[in-house]
């Protein structure tokens, strides 16, 4: 039994210990929110949170993780799934087009916003290194700036 | 009155966030994706487009399926404007491809594909929603005992202004329901709307903030389990034989089984445990015929092609090689275009659900119509006994309007577990190496000039692959594909060859490697508008001429709507204008999809030869616009998916295999390298054209051509990367 803090709850799975972080989250706790893009930490579909640093689930063992540690998927980053800044700045810009990476992006950015609180554009393109397939990176980049109040 | 929507819903749950610990075991969310949801059983159906609930919802069905491209929310404005209904109150669903069968395809076609969602749709769902609207006001009116005509309707309520009476779509939907259809069904003057037309915000957002948004992935059921799949990875190649023994005591795993001749695949309770299984899987392949294919090999079978004596004719005039040879200067250059692979994020995957008299499936797919077909195939069951739920996809892209081999695959592994619904997920690699890409071509281009810089005669060769060989050979022509001919035709919507020039061949030679081809966003636009506008770019340096000048020309009078897109970037980029020190331009237009695009980007290239692209304007004459906020985004998207073929993009094969096995050897343009786009709408009304893929094909030529300016070097073999852009 592996013991794992996602979103402040404690959950105890049956997972074999080099099982990735985001089969774990997805298929045993049951958060979908987490997406599998390609499994080989190119993408960042599969970003969250551990101990607020971004990091790519599908390559962390589950066995690397220690109960303490928390980890944050999309589902955890606001108590309503609403009200985060960059979810509201999300959807006031309309940044997804078919969502897939969206969970991902939007993880990646709230580490960023943690850590620069107003973030410049390079900032922006060196932290952000996730794929979006249907190319909604300048809306990704302007919902970022509304969300911390920079200014452009 | 409907209730079909309802019963067809049963069995489907998405697993989703639950709170509860899940200790060695599996939690299961029941978690109704919302266009799923939408009817309440009893809500009366106006007709097949719109349901009104007694709450004053309206529910607005949606035939095409939306992968991101905004034509959910697009589709519904078209019907809500006509409909007059409330926006605030509209919500959306999907019906099923089977209840579309079973009531004789009322919703039409539910192919999403080649940008037709709203252009081949907008006349008949405008006309869904302007008879709806007529029947519930005939409601109202009749039982007010007045004329139809003196009563008015606006966001959703009914009014007779002479006898001060008012009342609701909700309140009049059961009677509405009752009214015979209208036969004459006139529509709004697009000048009128005030929803159509508009910068709306998507209705399907929220949901893709927040990890709710239930994709085919996502899928989960009481009891479901789990597979991966490995087909052989050579096309044409069966299995030869594996060793279940090897694996059936890991952990998890139920079965190992055979799919068709060419796959094995593991079953497990959870797919993590299915793949590791199937990595662990001793399979022997017989790899067949293809084995020995290289790239040396296709491209060597172009090449044949470029000189070879029968083509099949795309469009002619005149006489172009005698034109040619007679002209004052000549200008010849060759390009290739290699196989590009879609890369849905959201890799293939599907889940079924098989017993001895019914199949269902719930999956990402860009035509439900063919996912039911083939889903009934795989099944050995009639279709009228087959059902298949569609979830929005995580990127479509054409991949999966091209091929449902994810859906049989997932239908014959769930056969081996009947009553047991089954999720099948592909691996990365799988998807990798099991795509249907983008076809590979060349293309041997020559022009003459007369003295004074005039185009003479333009002769164009094109060797290489056929998308409709290999997909749908019945949709040859005589063995002539028409599709390589987009943007090259003489007319007709599906693209327009647009510059005047006297003595024109245009033919095509086929060349099919041992690929599975397929519809690749923009499709043989793409290439051919890279291969053109490039081109063009040369023979304009050849006459002494500005790209843009030399373009203009050669639209004016004949192409006047080609014309206008190209003015528009040209102004939006500032052409008359000296660029920033150190910043080149280039430009580029082209027609397809029934729409106008065209391109002028700003580049820079610094010493060591790193390109930095700064800037595109964009324009599109797509006829009407629907919804201008998603065109923008539209227009963003096919940049991104364009230059990323531009800059990387190539599928190899080496030993009749794929060589790029996932996105570290196959990589997507990230956001340090996209630029800033500026979108501009120029519709000129009066026709509609598609949105979803048209500025795709601009996008890489009006590069390349800056690239030329800053550079001198021509970009002939794509992708970028094989070129070296330092100064010589
Ligand atoms: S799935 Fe983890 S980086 Fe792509
Ligand atoms: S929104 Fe589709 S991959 Fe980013």
């Amino acid at each position: 039994m592996i013991r794992l803090n996602v979103n402040g709850v404690v959950h105890q799975v049956d997972a074999e210990p080099d099982t990735p972080l985001l089969w774990v989250i997805r298929e045993q706790i049951g958060l979908t929110g987490s997406k599998f893009g390609c499994g080989v930490g190119q993408c960042g579909a599969c970003s969250v949170h551990v101990d607020g640093e971004v990091m790519r689930s599908c390559q962390m063992a589950v066995s690397d993780l220690k109960p303490e540690q928390k980890i944050v998927t999309i589902e955890g980053l606001s108590p309503d799934g609403l009200s985060h800044p960059l979810q509201k700045a999300w959807v006031a810009l309309d940044v997804p087009q078919c969502g897939y990476c969206q969970s991902g992006q939007i993880m990646a950015a709230a580490a960023l916003v943690a850590r620069t609180p107003k973030p410049t554009d390079d900032q922006i393109v060196t932290e952000m290194s996730n794929i979006c397939r249907c190319g909604t990176y300048n809306r990704i980049k302007a919902a970022i700036k509304q969300a911390t109040g920079a200014a452009g | 009155m409907t209730d079909t929507l309802a019963v067809s819903r049963r069995g489907f749950l998405a697993g989703s966030a639950a709170t509860a610990a899940a200790a060695g075991g599996f939690t299961f969310g029941f978690h109704v994706p919302r266009a799923e949801a939408a009817t309440t059983p009893g809500s009366p159906e106006i007709n097949a487009w719109v349901v009104v609930r007694p709450d004053e919802t309206v529910v607005i069905r949606i035939a095409r399926i939306d992968m991101g491209q905004g034509t959910l929310t697009g589709l519904a404005q078209l019907v809500a404007e006509e409909l007059e209904c409330d926006w605030a109150r509209v919500t959306t669903e999907y019906p099923t491809p089977g209840q579309n069968l079973a009531r004789n395809r009322v919703w039409g076609n539910f192919q999403t594909a080649g940008s037709q969602g709203i252009r081949q749709s907008q006349e008949y769902v405008r006309k869904g929603g302007a008879a709806a609207r007529m029947m519930l006001v005939e409601a109202a009116a009749r039982e007010w005992g007045v004329p139809a005509a003196s009563c008015t309707v606006s966001k959703g309520v009914i009014t007779h202004a002479a006898s001060g009476r008012s009342t609701t779509y909700g309140k009049m939907a059961d009677a509405a329901a009752k009214i015979t259809p209208p036969t004459d069904v006139p529509l709004k003057d697009p000048s009128t709307w005030t929803l159509a037309g508009k910068p709306l915000p998507r209705l399907d957002t929220v949901d893709k903030t927040n990890g709710k948004k239930v994709f085919g992935i996502d899928v989960t059921m009481p009891g479901m389990l789990n597979a991966a799949i490995r087909d052989c990875p050579v096309l044409g190649g069966k299995v030869k034989s594996f060793d279940a023994a090897a694996v059936t005591g890991m952990k998890g795993v139920k079965k190992v089984v055979k799919v068709g001749e060419t796959g094995v695949a593991v079953i497990a309770d959870t797919w993590w445990r299915a793949k590791t299984a199937l990595d662990a899987l001793p399979v022997e392949w017989d790899l067949g015929a293809n084995a020995a294919i290289s790239h040396q090999q296709v491209v060597a079978m172009l090449k044949e092609g470029l000189e070879a004596k029968e083509a099949f004719v795309g469009n002619q005039a005149g006489d172009a090689d005698g034109a040619i040879a007679g002209a004052a200067r000549k200008v010849e250059a060759t390009y290739h275009f290699p196989h590009q692979h879609h890369v849905t994020l959201e890799p293939q995957t599907a889940t079924a659900k098989w017993t001895a008299d019914r199949c269902e499936v719930w999956c990402p797919t860009q035509n439900g119509e063919a996912a039911l077909a083939t889903a009934a195939a795989a099944a050995g069951i009639p279709v009228q006994q087959c059902e298949v739920y569609r979830i929005d996809p995580g990127g479509g892209f054409g991949r999966r309007a091209t091929s449902h081999d994810y859906v049989r695959q997932a239908v014959l592994i769930a056969k081996e577990m009947p009553g047991t619904p089954v999720k099948l997920i592909w691996s990365r690699e799988e998807d990798m190496l099991h795509g249907w890409l983008h076809p590979i071509t060349m293309a041997k281009m020559s022009a003459g000039l007369d003295a004074n810089g005039n185009v003479v005669g333009f002769r164009m060769r094109i060797s290489g692959q056929s998308i409709l060989a290999g997909v749908n050979p019945a949709g040859l022509q005589n063995g002539r594909d028409p599709i390589l001919f987009q943007g090259l035709n003489p007319s007709g919507t599906e693209g327009t060859f647009g510059y005047d020039i006297p003595n024109v061949l245009v033919d095509h030679a086929m060349r099919n490697p041992p690929v599975n081809p397929g519809f690749w966003r923009g499709v043989c636009n793409n290439q051919n508008a890279y291969y053109l506008e490039c081109f063009m770019d040369e023979v304009a340096q050849a006459a002494g001429q500005d790209p843009y000048q030399f373009r203009r020309k050669m639209l004016q009078g004949k192409s006047p709507k080609h014309l206008a897109v190209l003015d528009a970037v040209a102004d939006g980029i500032g052409w008359s204008r000296p660029a920033p020190a150190g910043v080149f331009r280039g430009i580029a237009q082209h027609m397809g999809y029934g729409s106008y695009v065209a391109a002028a980007a700003e580049v820079s290239v610094n010493a060591a030869g790193v390109l930095k692209i700064h800037r595109i304007v964009a324009a599109t004459d797509c006829g009407h616009a629907v919804n201008p906020q998603q065109i923008a985004a539209q227009v963003e998207g096919s940049f991104a998916y364009g230059l990323s073929a531009f800059l990387y993009g190539e599928m190899t094969l080496a030993a009749g295999k794929v060589e790029q096995e996932n996105l570290d050897t196959y990589q997507i343009i990230r956001m340090d390298e996209f630029p800033a786009v500026e979108t501009r709408v120029v519709t000129s009304g009066g026709f509609w054209g598609g949105v979803g893929e048209p500025t795709i094909f601009v996008a890489a030529p009006a590069v390349a051509n800056a690239i030329f300016a800053a550079t001198g070097k021509r970009v002939r073999d794509l992708p970028l990367k094989h070129n070296d852009l330092r100064r010589a």
